[in-house]
């Protein structure tokens, strides 16, 4: 898994390739939460170079979400999901408590 | 009857080898026929049932996970052994799937998903071991 974090004016763009599973999923949560300290809590996560995600990187995103949401200060905004990958997210009931688009410009053209 | 092709890998329990075997998986599956959907699917049930085994039956400890797949004309079954403590599948809460974010629990997910995406997911417990057997059967 290899993660690439770009400040822009508006939001945080993470971009996350490659595999998150129970080995690399804590990688992804600490890079989200020293988002957060910094007080990012718009975060995009760009997907388009994910190659599997299991339930342990379902968790960190769900987690991420419900700390950016508190206080409406932010969310954490898919973009760009691979179709196995949205077959994952819907599996798991996930595609209406998040909020997905086809790609990372149109999810911040959308904040 | 056709024999069963049977591919076995045995890997210490670390979340460090579910990449290798997820690349075990998915060679054996693409080598069945399986389309890239189906070979996602099985990665990904085999890779919840293998983090089962790390983070309950073995804890986190040292430990071996077995693994065979055994290729059917009509069915792939991976089997996952592992000789650490007993998993209780009635004791995950089933997920509520319709729950608004801000109420889900993040755990049971992986059983969910097991149970999803297989065809059977039975669990075993003897002296020998657990053993966890799941099969996906082709589409006709």
């Amino acid at each position: 898994m290899d993660i690439q974090i770009k400040q822009l004016k508006r939001a945080s763009l993470v971009k996350i390739s490659g595999r998150v599973d129970s080995s690399t999923a804590p990688d992804l949560e600490k890079a989200l939460k020293e988002l957060m300290e910094q007080g990012q809590f718009r975060i995009v996560v760009d997907m388009s170079d994910l190659s599997f995600i299991s339930s342990a990187g379902l968790r960190v995103l769900i987690s991420t979400a419900k700390t950016c949401r508190r206080w409406n200060r932010g969310d954490v905004y898919l973009a760009s999901l691979p179709q196995h990958i949205m077959e994952t997210f819907e599996l798991a009931g996930l595609t209406r408590v998040f909020k997905i688009f086809p790609d990372a410009v149109e999810a911040i053209g959308n904040l | 009857m056709e024999e069963a092709s049977v591919y076995e890998l045995a890997v210490p329990a670390r979340f460090e080898n579910l990449a290798l075997i997820g690349d075990f998986i998915a060679g054996v599956a693409r080598r069945a026929g399986f389309d890239e959907k189906g070979v996602f699917n099985l990665q990904l049930a085999c890779d919840e049932a293998c983090t089962n085994v790390i983070e309950h039956a073995y804890g986190g400890g040292p430990g071996q996970i077995r693994i065979a797949v055994s290729v059917h004309p009509d069915r792939i079954q991976i089997e996952v052994h592992d000789t650490g403590r007993p998993f209780d599948p009635t004791a995950v809460r089933v997920p509520d799937l319709d729950a608004p974010l801000e109420e889900r629990e993040t755990g049971g997910l992986g059983l969910h998903f097991m149970r999803s995406i297989m065809d059977e997911v039975r669990f075993e417990f003897g002296e020998g071991g657990n053993r966890l057997t799941m099969v996906k059967r082709r589409d006709p």
